[in-house]
């Protein structure tokens, strides 16, 4: 128990001092004071209110996301190779994103939080086509069979975006830069429109731990212990298409943040859920807003885009992963 | 309780499984048997729930297995399927925990003591507490099975359903799970029903059999009824023959292997019998069915070496199991296929005559001390030590002998051998009654098993007829040799 209590204590600290990072770095130094103190210096304080501080809380959530979402998709599918990227459905949360801007949608009662929503309903459909195919393709749901669908789907709802963006004039060029993945200029008002859905998405896998636990052993086997399968399936995707959908409606998509810190936190902590998930919320939420921070700084005064860095830390993962599961014996594959 | 009614049901609407029923008494173990195909594990998923059933009822306890939900059904009946290992890695004590999922509600519901005692149980009842924080990926099939085991038991579900159990495990972890299994329905009343491959190991610890063939019933009932050697011929297509355990009254079944087409010189021959000063030998290429009354490989086996050896009268026979392995060592016979007898008449005096019949023949060899002869119906008058008398007989046969027409040539063999100690007027010292053998008399009948099988080995059969004259004639020889050795 005292080292799970450890790894909390860790993943928090960890995420503390990179909050602070993240705030304080640039290319304006900011003090530790003005976080209690406005007045110590002005300036400095409303650049960490007003630009660094909802910059590191969108990125945070949006790592946190992606991370947990990441994690029960790959313990729903038995897959470790499985997130929101790798299976598609970033892509087609960004289909939804640009279609809403695209068609100019809105709906009166939800105001600002139509793009997140929308986001949301092509993350889920993408989920739904992507397994549907896979499943017709070789019932077993191999792990090769899912993200080769899962890349199929992407290049395909790539193209559709593209083409929309062909169609408009030059008010979308904007969100080719979007896509490529970046919490920079953001500001609260996209803090706010993802928040509620992390908070319910994250609560609704939380609520699917112990069922995620028992479905590693595959779906009979939890049928056999007393899980209602049906009813976990259900919530589990749709609380990782919420999660999906919020985050690349905020940020585009940002890829393998959702395989990279679960398989670390499991690698360091084990692979039971209860403390899976929490963890890799912390932990997700850590690693991008270091990420957010090396992309903004490295090159300053210019800036990467997010997703960059974390395909550069995600793909040799992936590659490392995959190498692993399909050298070691007794692994379905 | 679990009642099985009419039961059909199968994959995708096809039914596999076809109109099914039994019941399972608390603490009763059901075994299901049948090849490869007949449906075992498709009736344990139907009955699991995992398929849907067709037609037919389910009852546990009496009530409709429908009336339960996946939770309550999970505490009711824990079920354990052939599994594989998974991607991601758990500790055993993890994945044994799982089995506790039922029994953990609500939303924070915590770890209570009695998941806690049920997990630390089941482990230690299957023997994995030593891998309690192993990663499962480093155990080995056998090793993960039991903790499949340990996971269903922690359920700790009234009933619990198994699909080969022993899978991948040796004979000692087969035995301790099964002897698990066994003791968890006798001392705390679990219900069991498992599909097992090995028809021995479910004769074993079953209290009843279920047979499939074809996704029907073939057979039901306690293990003796079901293990009939026609019906599992029939069944599985293959040649069987059963056997009685040798410590519990259970059939045990074993296949006969196809005949092979190279077969050695099957045939005994006078010059396979060999006669030194020390013992009277008979080696042959093939090994022989052999039944007898010897001192070392007694009972029923196959050996290729028939020994008949000659001691002296003051040997010690107390230790006698230990010094005839002493002696094959030393003149480097095989321990397990030589079959050894005691005399103290010695090997010049034996009789040895060979006699053709229609169906091979057969070799009557005879070694004969009647100096200690006694009367079968009067030895309850004497308190001897035991001592070697002894008439050492052997009839081997160029034939095939079924299992009764073994025992029969026995009866045969050994009513000759008293009906030539009555014609030679050999006498009990004590009584001056006519002797019927010696305190130590051995007999052995050794069959070449080729050619047509006889049934039968009585006395007005082919082969007893000539057993009878055989060994009568031949002993009656062997006796003249002993007296005319003792007279002089």
């Amino acid at each position: 128990m005292s080292r799970i209590v450890f790894a909390y204590v860790t993943a928090i600290t960890l995420l503390i001092i990179s909050i602070w990072c993240g705030v304080s770095i640039g290319s304006v130094h900011i003090p530790l004071e003005v976080l209690w103190n406005k007045a110590a210096d002005e300036t400095a304080a409303n650049i960490l209110w007003k630009i660094r501080m909802p910059r590191v809380m969108l990125a945070g959530l949006v790592g946190a996301s992606l991370a947990i979402a990441g994690a029960a998709f790959q313990g729903l599918l038995k897959n470790p190779l499985a997130d929101p990227y790798t299976l598609g459905v970033s892509s087609g949360a960004s289909v939804g994103a640009v279609m809403t801007l695209f068609f100019g949608i809105s709906i009166p009662v939800v105001g600002l939080y139509a793009l997140p929503i929308f986001s949301m309903i092509g993350a889920v459909l993408t989920m739904v086509a992507v397994m549907t195919f896979a499943r017709l393709v070789d019932r077993s749901l191999k792990m090769e069979t899912l993200i080769l669908t899962g890349v199929i789907f992407s290049s395909f709802l790539g193209s559709l975006i593209s083409l929309m963006i062909a169609l408009t004039g030059e008010e979308l060029r904007q969100i080719i830069g979007w896509l490529l993945g970046s919490v920079s200029m953001r500001g609260w008002p996209y803090v706010q429109m993802i928040a509620p859905f992390v908070v319910i998405g994250s609560l609704m896998l939380w609520t699917q731990r112990r069922e995620l636990n028992v479905l590693l052993y595959g779906e009979e086997r939890a049928k056999h212990l007393g899980v209602n399968v049906k009813r976990s399936k259900y919530l589990i995707l749709a609380g990782g298409s919420m999660l999906t959908g919020a985050a690349v409606a905020v940020s585009g998509t940002i890829g393998f943040v959702g395989l990279v810190v679960p398989h670390m936190t499991r690698m360091i902590w084990g692979s039971d859920h209860r403390h899976l998930l929490p963890l890799s919320f912390f932990n997700g939420a850590t690693l991008l807003i270091i990420c957010d921070l090396v992309a903004r700084t490295i090159i300053m005064p210019r800036e990467l885009p997010i997703g960059v860095i974390t395909a550069f830390i995600g793909a040799p993962v992936f590659s490392y992963i995959f190498y692993k599961q399909r050298r070691s014996k007794g692994v379905r594959v | 309780m679990i009642v099985v009614e009419r039961l059909s049901g199968g994959y995708e609407g096809v039914p596999i499984v076809k109109d099914v029923s039994f019941t399972v008494e608390k603490g009763k173990i059901l075994g299901i048997l049948g090849p490869n195909g007949s449906g075992k594990s498709t009736l344990l998923k139907v009955i699991s729930g995992i398929l849907p059933a067709t037609t037919g009822t389910i009852l546990l306890d009496g009530k409709d297995m429908k009336a339960y939900n996946a939770r309550t059904l999970a505490k009711k009946m824990a079920v354990l399927p052939q599994l594989h290992a998974n991607a991601f890695s758990n500790t055993v004590r993890e994945a044994v925990s799982l089995g506790r999922y039922p029994h953990q509600t609500g939303f924070f519901s915590s770890w209570s003591e009695l998941d806690e005692r049920a997990v630390q149980y089941a482990m230690a009842q299957t023997g994995v507490t030593r891998y309690e924080h192993t990663p499962m990926e480093i155990l080995s099939g056998g090793e993960q099975q039991r903790v499949f085991v340990a996971q269903a038991l922690a359920q700790t579900a009234e009933i619990l359903l198994l699909d080969e159990p022993t899978n991948h495990l040796d004979i000692a972890h087969q035995r301790q799970i099964l002897d698990m299994v066994r003791k968890e329905a006798l001392e705390c009343g679990l219900t069991v029903i498992m599909v097992l491959h090995d028809m021995n190991l479910a004769s074993l610890y079953c209290d009843e059999l279920l047979l499939m063939e074809n996704g029907c019933m073939r057979a039901i009932g306690a293990p003796h009824e079901v293990l009939i050697a026609s019906q599992i011929e029939e069944v599985y297509q293959a040649r069987v023959a059963t056997y009685a355990h040798p410590e519990i009254p259970k059939p045990q079944i074993t296949m006969m292997p196809a005949a092979s087409k190279h077969q050695q010189r099957a045939v005994i021959v006078k010059e396979d019998f060999k006669i030194t000063t020390d013992y009277i030998q008979l080696k042959s290429n093939i090994p022989l069915k052999t039944v007898s009354s010897a001192v070392h490989n007694p009972g029923i086996g196959w050996y290729d070496c028939l020994v008949n050896r000659s001691v002296a009268g003051d040997y010690i026979i107390k230790d006698v199991k230990r010094e005839v392995a002493e002696f094959l060592q030393r003149e480097h016979f095989s321990l397990t296929s030589t079959v050894v007898m005691l005399t103290a008449v010695s090997t010049e005096l034996v009789a040895l005559n060979e006699y053709k019949a229609p169906f091979g023949g057969i070799f009557v060899v005879v070694t004969a001390g009647v100096g200690k002869a006694v009367d079968v119906s009067r030895t309850h008058e004497r308190q001897d030590e035991p001592y070697i008398g002894t008439i050492n007989t052997w009839v081997v046969i160029n034939g095939c002998l079924s299992e009764e027409a073994f025992f029969q040539a026995m009866m045969t063999a050994n009513e000759a051998k008293t009906k030539a100690l009555q014609s030679e007027n050999i006498r009990d010292e004590l009584t001056n009654t006519i002797a019927t053998g010696t305190a130590t008399d051995s007999l052995l009948i050794a069959a070449t098993q080729k050619g047509a099988e006889m049934l039968y080995g009585g006395p007005i059969t082919d082969v007893g007829k000539i057993i009878g004259k055989g060994v009568f004639e031949t002993t009656v020889q062997a006796i003249r040799n002993y007296k005319m050795k003792h007279r002089s």
